[in-house]
């Protein structure tokens, strides 16, 4: 095959090597320990100094009752700023990253974080914003919540926007609370909220947190919805439905207008988990599809990067008859003309059917300006083309992959949208390797593997979704890689099993991690 | 771990649980099988003695590192004992899912429920190796 | 093609070539009429990236920042100084980019960060278990209580009105989706917790009980108390902490703290308006596996190196589902790392420093206002006073520069006169004076 695109997090060499770049026994680093910035801590040394106390001193027992005051001090770092930023910059070249390679994570949407948007987050206007600064003085911000309300309610076709919640899972729970409400509102108690068996686990984890049984309905054998099951489950004790459209199979339900209908006749709420919006921008809208709620992952379509975790935001989108039941506060824009009030935009608490506050303040608002720098900068057109592209690498890279679909044959065989699943039981009868395997494996080829053993509904699934802003040639690139792979155990299965061997670590001991738990580092003195 | 096995002599019920019945008290436990799903246990919380326990009802979990499961209690009895032993060593169930590896021990309520249960042969069928 | 994509025409002709198919249109194919827009999507067309910063930069000009006036204000979100060494780490694309660490193998920079983080929150709050961060203070107090409720099956939420407003809002949002009622219980004359008032609330029903420390007002409240009725009956004790101030406070589990939760922000985070920034949530032993969110433990590799990993998963919305201990799946990793390099940055003699440095000044500020105390008892690093002609002291405070803190009306009706002051190390005795003048100018006036 060709030269590689680019290397990755390591260089392949001698699979049987040992760590990066050594042949064995000639690495004067190999044995080295990983220490904590505690462990490297030295009595005395520090990194900050203190501003100079300009005020008379009184004695700390003057001002504070003995209960109160701190007896024994927290063991924080004692290093200087040199040694805290060898620490942290050598963590960080531990981590694969975005920035450095491919990250297939299926319905994650590993897209390119743009690199304008920390600059503009970073602007003092918005970064150095109090929250509780009085709307007057902060119009600039809430101007910046209102066009991305705008922008999101067009993008999802529901009108009204609450920007609060701060992840998708957030955005979930504030749904099913407004939906609890609205309920509540008609004088009807409902005790069920369905799901289909590909969701994420975090729609059933909300459904549980906000205080409803879960129902879960069956898939199809076209990787749809179970029409039959869903009449069969809908009735007048089902609160909602929750789904995602395109699924989590990466495919658009053909139903979707005949599903919304069945819920809505039986006067439910249908929630829209907008994980996989990124397939659909422009070009269909879960408000048309007959969606209530939909949440948008600010951290998947809207690019926030992910931080290793965080932060993201999960804002919903809703219909007329939930709108009264948004979070406080919510942005307003006034009429300037309205009781001669000089204030555009506003942050409006007097909402008496609201559910109330789901965390402090507005939300995450450093997300937001992220975010609405992207909508800015892509425009109407860009938007749909960016939901085009993503479609379009999706279904190349698997027609490439369909080249082995012997091994890792496809879940379901028809056009996918933004994502596909394929599974690895082939892989596992001819070959003897595992799904986890072939991800293991593709670290040392310098790329992050696909989501793995999830929807749960495929055996040893791989779910893969590329994201419009790889070029043709990486596809390429992870497509040999894995016929590679595949090659490679045909010969030998157990370099895959005990892949990887060019990461920091090789794979770790998660029993043991989770049998004896340790959490924290201990304390030595 | 350990080799493949479906003792006779035991009775095995269709989710993947084995009984050892003596009399009126039973031995219970998860077979080779489902702990091969599950990959090396690392947590097991035993019900209180004394407990309650119905047929083809869940009384416990066992979890592995990714993933939870019920165990299915083959017969109906009370608890008389629980091997505690696995609070420190979970992987005993993988390495000896039916010695060293047993869940709990209950006094039946109803020896006649035996006759349900499928012996080696049949539970060989049932999972596809024999 | 924008300047995010690469897809060119010769590449689009190769791939719809190997998928088969002739033109874009067919890719959705799939999607009924019925639900196919087919009109552009009414938004602004796309603008350049000059064009994008100019717009966000006129927006941000707009907005008076903590740059663009001396501000007293806290509530919640304080104006400390955000050392640079924070940014140096956290905009690395090695950790502003990546991935939830699924992969331990490629993670190990994320997931020791992770780690450490959960010990210096270990540290603060002397609660021996820590997760990686929730989304921020108010949602964590839910969290708290909603584990509470998983624990003990009661159905009562007691907490003291000196819990921040927006902690006991959330708490009572959320509840009412689980099942679960609050009680509020007041606060003294004195601006702290009434202890008996709380104890009284309490009962065999009642899952959880919540105070705050330092609480809204600033007042450092008398924990001791309050554990002991919470414990009587059962109840999990669950504070809500400030994180910076716990390097010179007691910290929560000496008085039997079974959660300690609270804000983030203070620790490396700016304000941004509210978010992002992160929630702590810490716990004894016993409740680690019903802790939500994510937990970095330790472990070895193969080749017996040390390294870490995501744990005890079991507990996570992935694996357990409905039965999660909570839905949370992406949290706030980066923010915690900024808080991690902070609390590196300011070390063990520094928080002990900054924590003396902020109690000094804000006995000073409280003397040199003057004004009738609301909460006389001690205080770190904010208090409630009383202001006459309020608006007029705002207004002539705005005028000239100066932010003078935050309105306590909203939240507590009864204290409409009341102004809540926050004195970071960023308030120099200049600035404190200047306030003290322009309030006394107004006053008198």
């Amino acid at each position: 095959m060709n030269a590689p695109v680019e290397s990755g997090a390591g260089t392949r060499s001698d699979p049987r090597a040992g760590a990066i770049g050594a042949s064995a026994g000639l690495n004067p680093r190999e044995g080295e320990e990983t220490l904590t910035l505690l462990q490297k801590s030295r009595r005395g040394r520090r990194a900050f100094v203190a501003p100079a106390t300009d005020v008379p001193e009184v004695p700390i027992e003057e001002l504070l009752p003995a209960s109160a005051i701190r007896k024994e001090p927290a063991e924080l770092p004692e290093a200087s700023e040199p040694e805290i930023m060898r620490h942290f910059k050598t963590l960080s070249t531990k981590n694969f990253d975005l920035d450095t390679g491919f990250y297939p994570l299926g319905s994650c949407t590993m897209k390119h974080n743009p690199k304008l948007h920390e600059r503009v987050a970073a602007l003092a206007g918005h970064a150095r914003l109090h929250p509780m600064q009085e709307p007057r003085y902060a119009q600039g911000a809430l101007e910046v919540m209102w066009n991305l309300q705008v922008a999101l309610a067009e993008i999802s076709g529901l009108p009204h926007v609450s920007l609060q919640p701060s992840a998708g899972s957030h955005g979930e729970l504030t749904g099913l609370l407004v939906t609890r409400a609205y309920h509540d509102a008609r004088g009807e108690k409902r005790h069920k909220v369905l799901t289909p068996d590909t969701a994420h686990g975090t729609n059933p984890a909300t459904v549980t947190m906000a205080g409803y049984e879960v129902v879960k309905i069956g898939t199809a054998e076209d990787g749809g919805v179970d029409l039959d099951a869903l009449r069969a489950a809908a009735n007048e004790d089902v609160a909602c439905l929750m789904l995602t459209n395109p699924n989590t199979l990466g495919l658009f339900d053909r139903n979707i207008e005949e599903i919304t209908k069945i819920v809505h006749d039986v006067g439910g709420t249908l929630y829209y988990d907008g994980a996989n919006l990124n397939a659909v921008m422009g070009i269909s809208r879960p408000g048309d599809m007959g969606f209530d709620i939909v949440h948008f992952n600010l951290h998947k379509t809207f690019t926030q990067p992910h931080g290793g975790g965080g932060p993201g935001a999960g804002p919903i989108a809703v219909s007329d008859r939930i709108e009264p039941f948004l979070p406080v506060p919510q942005v307003v824009r006034r009429d300037a003309s309205q009781n001669g009030r000089e204030l555009e935009f506003d942050l409006e608490y007097d909402r008496p059917q609201s559910i109330g506050k789901m965390r402090g303040f507005q939300g995450n608002f450093g997300v937001f300006v992220r975010s609405y720098a992207y909508i800015c900068s892509l425009g109407a057109e860009g938007l749909k083309e960016v939901s085009e592209t993503a479609v379009l690498n999706a279904n190349y890279l698997k027609a490439r992959l369909a080249e082995v679909d012997d091994l890792l044959p496809i879940a379901y065989d028809r056009t996918c949208m933004h994502e596909f699943v394929l599974s690895g039981r082939g892989a596992r009868e001819q070959l003897g390797i595992k799904t986890l395997d072939i991800a293991k494996r593709l670290l040392d080829w310098g790329v992050h593997p696909p989501t793995v053993y999830f929807p749960l509904l495929v055996e040893e699934a791989l779910m893969i979704e590329p994201t419009e802003t790889e070029p043709k040639e990486r596809l390429d690139y992870f497509a040999d890689a894995v016929k590679a792979i595949l090659e490679e155990a045909a010969s030998d299965p157990e370099i895959a099993r005990n892949a990887p061997y060019t990461t920091p670590v090789r794979r770790l001991d998660e029993a043991a991690a989770a049998k004896r738990p340790v959490v924290r580092q201990p304390r030595e003195r | 771990m350990s080799s493949e096995e479906y003792p006779d002599g035991l009775l095995y019920h269709a989710e993947h649980d084995w009984a050892r019945v003596d009399g009126d008290t039973a031995t219970l436990g998860i077979t080779w099988f489902a702990q091969d799903q599950l990959g090396e246990l690392v947590f097991f919380d035993p019900p209180a003695v004394g407990t309650q326990i119905q047929k083809d009802t869940a009384y416990a979990e066992v979890e592995s590192v990714k993933a939870v499961s019920d165990v299915i209690a083959p017969l109906s009895g009370e608890i008389t004992e629980a091997n505690e032993a696995l609070g420190d060593t979970p992987e005993k169930v993988n390495e000896d899912p039916y010695g060293e590896g047993w869940l709990v021990k209950i006094r039946l309520s109803d020896q006649g429920e035996a006759d349900q249960l499928m012996d080696a042969a049949a539970y060989r069928q049932h999972i596809g190796r024999g | 093609m924008s300047h995010y994509t690469s897809v060119t025409e010769e590449d689009r002709r190769e791939m719809l070539a190997a998928i088969g198919l002739s033109s874009m249109e067919e890719l959705f194919a799939c999607i009924p009429e019925g639900v196919r827009l087919r009109r552009e999507l009414d938004l602004p067309a796309g603008m350049a990236e000059q064009e994008v910063y100019e717009h966000l930069a006129a927006l941000a000009a707009r907005n008076r920042d903590a740059d663009a006036e001396v501000t007293f204000m806290g509530a919640g979100m304080y104006d400390h100084y955000v050392p640079a060494i924070v940014d140096a780490v956290i905009l690395r694309s090695e950790f502003l980019t990546p991935y939830t660490p699924y992969q331990p193998e490629v993670s190990q920079g994320t997931l020791q960060v992770m780690f450490e983080f959960q010990t210096a929150i270990s540290e603060l709050t002397g609660l021996p278990v820590s997760n990686a961060s929730v989304y921020e203070g108010p949602s964590a107090v839910a969290a708290a209580g909603y584990m509470a409720k998983l624990e003990t099956g009661r159905r009562k939420f007691v907490t003291s009105r000196g819990v921040h407003p927006h902690s006991r809002a959330a708490l009572e949002t959320h509840a009412a989706g689980f099942g679960s009622q609050v009680v509020e219980t007041a606060l003294d004359d004195h601006g702290a917790t009434d202890a008996e008032a709380l104890a009284a609330a309490i009962d065999d029903d009642t899952a959880a009980v919540f105070i705050q420390q330092p609480n809204f007002l600033g007042t450092v409240e008398e924990l001791g108390a309050v554990a002991e009725a919470a414990k009587r009956t059962g109840a999990l004790f669950v504070v809500a902490a400030d994180p910076l101030t716990l390097g010179i406070l007691e910290p929560p589990a000496s008085f039997g703290a079974d959660i300690c939760v609270g804000e983030g922000q203070s620790l490396g985070n700016r304000l941004d308006f509210g978010g992002p920034s992160f929630g702590f949530f810490a716990a004894s032993d016993k409740y680690i596996r019903r802790m939500p969110g994510r937990i970095a433990g330790e472990t070895v590799d193969v080749d017996g190196r040390r390294g870490f990993v995501l744990t005890l998963q079991t507990r996570e919305q992935h694996i357990r589902r409905e039965k999660a201990t909570h839905n949370i799946c992406t949290a706030q990793a980066l923010n915690a790392l900024a808080g991690t390099v902070y609390l590196s940055w300011l070390g063990k003699q520094g928080i002990v420093e900054l924590g003396k440095l902020m109690l000094q000044r804000t006995h000073y500020a409280r003397e040199a206002l003057g004004l009738e105390k609301i909460n006389p008892g001690p205080v770190v690093r904010e208090f409630a006073v009383r202001v006459p002609d309020l608006d007029g002291v705002m207004e002539r405070a705005r005028e000239a520069g100066v932010n003078p803190g935050y309105r306590l009306g909203r939240d507590y009706p009864e204290l409409s006169d009341g102004l809540l002051v926050a004195i970071t190390e960023r308030r120099t005795k200049e600035q404190i004076d200047r306030l003290a003048s322009l309030v006394h100018a107004e006053v008198a006036a």
